[in-house]
């Protein structure tokens, strides 16, 4: 893990930043491993309304999911403006549709604060903290419970 | 290459080795008596155990070992290999496969097991009549070879005790060495057999300092001469600090070839009669434990050897001079052209043997996988780049088109070029079967005879790898609950030995594997009983024959009266049936009461590439295998028949088949589609039935590339694969049987997929 | 000029440690599976010394080695037998045959070398 030897000398990490709705989540820019525009996916039996279907990435197949939707907010309505943020977690690679890609960030671990007690279970489960830039709230994804696991589609 | 490889090649080698010393013991169980089968199994054996022996593999050295010398008592006619004996080979066959699995992955073995083979392969051995199987080996006395052999010694002499440092001790070097008078003759074989006297001369010069006196005394006249016989002898003086047994060594390879003398120098002997000097045997194989005194060549006595190298150079020379001059050397070539003619023709015998073995390379798995994946790129490519010209090219320009077509052409070549370089023979698992049978067989007191057919049929290696476990439970199942008892047999005037016959043959582009028992074949009554029992059916139910055989393939189902240990618990053959569905087959059984079972399994020769019928239903396009379709119908209004409330039939010939919307079951619609708009499919189902799938349209037929949904998602109900189609977008594979079933009521659970099973 | 050594072996792995180890030891070696084999590649071998087991398919070692003796060129080439067969009968038949000499297996390079050593100049 030469990114967290890094981190551990320069205390800071490299973030992406999307925004869905008028909220603002980031993701740690080593698990993306691209970004792309919006094509239309082939939709799946029986899968939850959060999964919009899968598309072909380079003769893989990637399952897509509706990042809004996932949080249990509105539904996107995917355009041409979309983008998708292919992102890995262990061996999986999922694309996570949002609106847009708003920024590339370099915080320190002391940036990131603890996610609020309000934050119900369900969003807590997502959040692994958040950030105070400019007087904007990001939110710091936990990627890895926004992946469709079969446990979860049961739940 | 280093020896990490070799290794590695070793092991390969092992498992060709064992594949064939069971094949060959399998053979000799059939009654097969031809020597060469005999020399193969030994050979095999003889195989293992030396390479094992190189890498100090000792286990493994010394069980092939005491099986080797059994082998040899077969081999030279000292032991009938009868059915007994062959019983306990085939055991210590398996046990040789346990040995080398420890030695190359570590883990352990079963001691005792091996112990007890041992055991009896001595005893075989030696003579000792084998006992029925049930009885444990004998328990007497081991021979007194019997002893752990140690790898080394093979001989079976028993070494002697020897120190060469009591002699070196308080002997000061270079000073008062001791001096040896060597007397050396060689005969004609000396000299037939590719030694030279000049070079046992080096080799002793190099043991210390000597001097050399050549013997030309026996040299006849010249017409008197055989230019093939050995006049010469050497009288040497050596002084050395080495032993006898030194001396004597370096002429091990002449000993039986040439007179030789070594004692002592007389004025000398008379100190040395004080050491502590026993007679000691000359025996070969101690020379493995002498010290390596020819190597030091730093040492030798340079001028020493120069001597006798001019000597015995010239000596050779002379004798090489004379071989022209006489009158007898002329029958020398016309006897070696007699031989060179027959090496010829013997040569040219072996050619033909050896070009009717094909050549083969060795290749990483890893490369012929990738090479794989770029060809079902090139091939969806292909696809896309032929539908874009399509699209885009008005006037219809022939040349583009006959380009394309021959690169499609092309395309598919090279991958079923590239697709039948993974294809294997079936023969590696199905050698294994014959072990499980083996096993089981011995567990359950069965006598089973397993009869393989079409070993050679060749499928793609990842269904091979994929089908050791399901075909291991059903033969276990086969001469667990198929086959009766011996005794049971005998009442039914069947022979005592069952027979196991387990074929794989090609059909129209899949692979067909039967399995088949001559045991009692379905009990239905049982059967029956135990589905009503288990809520699969209701009490009333009129099912036909081939229904209920085909109720054991339901999850937890288990005819045994009492759950064995073989069969195990949920080792089913539901479970051998979602292992035959996951690898793209269907399976079914026939049975005939009193006359045994026959299971059936087609396969695709490949799991990467697929026959589809590209359909569209709610306006996504889905691949339907081609397999799975009987026929393709056009539904009219009057087939059509509503059955209660959602339930609708179509009829075909006077028959009744039910209809499944696939847009209903997949959800991808809420209403139900009007059969009259669609098309029909019919496919053949498991567990017998035909159903009728209505789809809105048929797209067209395609060889579709196989792409795993579970790689970065999850098993889908309903949905096999995807695959991508010629617009660059992914298309779902239909799991036929999967919407089958839940037609019939079965809701598409996630649990239904094997992935999610395991 | 290196010195060229043919090996008739039937197992993979003892041909490939045979290989290396001539190789590692300046050796020029050229690999035969069988005695037929062998024969076929003797001429074009043309070898200083003959390594060869005595257990193979097609035509043993015994065999291999009255074929090379006949053969007029090479009836002096030094023969090693490579074998694990060293009991006494063994010997005697693979000597009988012409053996020069033997080296007992398990493999250890040291051993091949020194007895190639002692059987080549």
């Amino acid at each position: 893990m030469t990114y967290a030897a890094k981190n551990l000398t320069t205390g800071g990490r490299e973030l992406i930043a999307f925004r869905v709705g008028d909220q603002e989540f980031c993701v740690n820019i080593m698990s993306v491993r691209e970004i792309r525009g919006w094509t239309p996916a082939t939709p799946m039996p029986h899968a939850p309304a959060y999964v919009l279907g899968v598309i072909n990435l380079r003769g893989a197949v990637l399952p897509i999911i509706d990042f809004s939707a996932r949080l249990g907010m509105k539904p996107a309505e995917p355009t041409v403006r979309h983008v998708i943020i292919v992102a890995q977690v262990k061996s999986q690679v999922v694309g996570l549709l949002v609106d847009a890609v708003s920024d590339i960030l370099t915080v320190s671990d002391s940036d990131i604060q603890p996610t609020p007690d309000i934050a119900s279970d369900f969003e807590r489960s997502f959040a692994r903290g958040v950030l105070a830039i400019e007087g904007r709230m990001i939110c710091l994804v936990e990627l890895d419970s926004v992946f469709p696991h079969e446990e979860r589609e049961a739940a | 290459m280093d020896m990490n490889e070799i290794k590695e090649i070793f092991f390969q080698e092992c498992e060709e080795q064992l594949a064939e010393l069971e094949s060959g013991l399998l053979k000799l169980n059939d009654g097969d008596r031809d020597p060469e089968t005999v020399n193969a199994v030994f050979r095999a054996v003889h195989s293992i155990k030396g390479g094992a022996g190189a890498f100090g593999l000792d286990d493994l050295v010394s069980f092939a070992h005491v099986f080797e010398t059994t082998l040899d008592c077969v081999r030279s006619n000292r032991l009938e290999p009868n059915q007994e004996v062959l019983k306990v080979m085939l055991r210590s066959a398996d046990v040789l496969a346990d040995l080398t699995n420890a030695a190359r992955d570590g883990g352990s073995v079963d001691e005792a097991r091996s112990r007890q083979l041992i055991k009896e392969l001595e005893a075989l051995a030696n003579g000792e009549v084998p006992q029925a199987a049930a009885e444990p080996a004998p328990k007497a006395a081991p021979p007194a070879a019997a002893a752990p052999v140690p790898p080394v010694n093979e001989e079976g002499f028993q070494p002697v005790a020897f120190s060469f440092e009591e002699f070196e001790t308080g002997e000061e070097p270079a000073i008062d060495l001791p001096t040896y008078e060597i007397l050396f003759r060689p005969k004609s074989d000396l000299y037939a057999k590719g030694n030279d006297a000049t070079l046992l001369l080096r080799d002793l010069s190099r043991l210390g300092e000597m001097s050399i006196h050549c013997d030309m005394d026996g040299l006849p006249a010249l017409d008197r001469m055989n230019p093939e016989a050995a006049y010469f002898a050497w009288k040497i003086s050596l002084k050395t600090d080495k032993v006898e047994e030194a001396i004597r060594s370096v002429f091990e390879f002449a000993e039986w070839d040439c007179e030789l003398e070594v004692m002592l120098a007389d004025d000398q002997a008379q100190a040395h009669e004080e050491l502590p000097m026993q007679p000691v045997p000359f025996d070969l194989s101690m020379l493995d434990e002498e010290p390596r005194a020819s190597v030091e060549e730093e040492d030798r006595t340079v001028a020493g050897e120069r001597d006798i190298r001019e000597l015995a150079g010239s000596a050779a020379e002379a004798t090489s001079n004379v071989v022209q001059m006489t009158p007898s050397a002329a029958r020398v070539p016309a006897e070696s052209g007699r031989s060179a003619a027959s090496a010829a023709a013997q040569s040219a015998a072996s050619q033909q043997a050896a070009s009717a073995a094909t050549p083969t390379i060795r290749v990483d798995l890893d490369r012929v996988d990738r090479l794989i994946n770029l060809v079902g790129e090139l091939v969806i490519n292909q696809a896309m780049l032929s539908q874009s010209v399509i699209e885009n090219d008005t006037n219809g320009t022939s040349s583009i088109n006959m380009g394309l077509e021959e690169l499609q052409q092309l395309t598919r070549e090279i991958q079923d070029s590239v697709m039948a370089i993974r294809a294997q023979p079936v023969k590696p698992v199905f050698q294994r079967m014959s072990r499980i049978v083996r096993e089981i067989a011995d567990m359950t007191g069965k006598s089973v005879r397993l009869v393989t057919e079409g070993e050679n049929t060749e499928v793609d290696k990842t269904v091979i790898d994929k089908l050791a476990e399901p075909l291991t439970h059903m033969i276990r199942n086969a001469v667990d609950h198929g086959l009766e008892t011996p005794e049971k047999r005998i009442a039914a005037g069947k022979n005592p030995e069952g027979t196991v016959r387990l074929t794989a043959k090609h059909r129209s582009g899949r692979i067909v594997i039967e399995l088949a028992d001559d045991g009692a074949g379905i009990n239905r009554e049982k059967v029956r009983q135990k589905a009503i029992d288990n809520d699969l059916i209701a009490a009333d139910a009129n099912l036909s024959d081939e229904e209920i055989d085909n109720l054991i393939f339901h999850a937890g189902f288990s005819t045994a009266d009492k759950i064995s240990d073989i069969s195990g618990r949920g080792v089913g053959m539901d479970v051998v049936k979602r292992s035959i569905q996951a690898l793209g087959g269907r399976i079914n059984i026939s049975s005939k009461p009193g006359q045994g079972s026959v299971f059936t399994m087609s396969l695709p020769l490949t799991l990467a590439v697929l026959d589809g019928m590209v359909v569209t239903v709610a306006n996504q396009t889905l691949v339907v295998p081609l397999t799975a379709i009987v026929e393709t119908l056009q539904p009219e209004a009057s087939a059509i028949h509503s059955f209660g409330a959602n339930q609708r039939l179509i009829s075909i010939r006077n028959s009744f088949c039910p209809l499944v919307d696939v847009g209903r079951i997949l959800n991808f619609r809420a209403t139900q589609a009007n059969p009259v708009d669609g098309v029909a499919l019919l496919v053949e189902s498991e567990g017998g039935g035909q159903r009728a799938l209505m789809v809105d349209a048929i797209q067209g037929q395609r060889q579709v590339v196989i792409k795993s949904l579970e790689a970065n998602y999850t098993h889908v109900p309903g949905i096999a694969a995807a695959t991508i189609l010629g617009d660059g977008r992914v298309a779902l594979i239909l799991d036929v049987d999967a919407i089958v079933a839940a037609s019939r009521g079965q809701a598409l659970k996630p649990e239904m997929s094997l992935a999610a099973a395991g | 000029m290196k010195k060229r050594v043919l090996t008739v072996d039937d197992s993979r792995t003892i041909r490939n440690m045979l290989l290396v180890t001539l190789n590692n030891a300046g050796f020029e070696t050229i690999q035969a599976e069988d005695g037929v084999e062998g024969l076929e590649k003797l001429e074009d071998a043309n070898p200083d010394v003959i390594v060869t087991d005595i257990n193979m398919p097609r035509l043993d070692g015994f065999g291999f080695i009255e074929g090379v003796r006949r053969n007029d060129r090479y009836r002096a080439v030094p023969i090693l037998v490579l074998t694990t067969e060293s009991d006494a009968e063994k010997k005697n038949r693979a000597r009988q045959a012409g053996a020069t000499g033997w080296i007992v297996k398990p493999f250890d390079p040291t051993k091949l070398i020194d007895a190639i050593e002692r059987v080549t100049a």
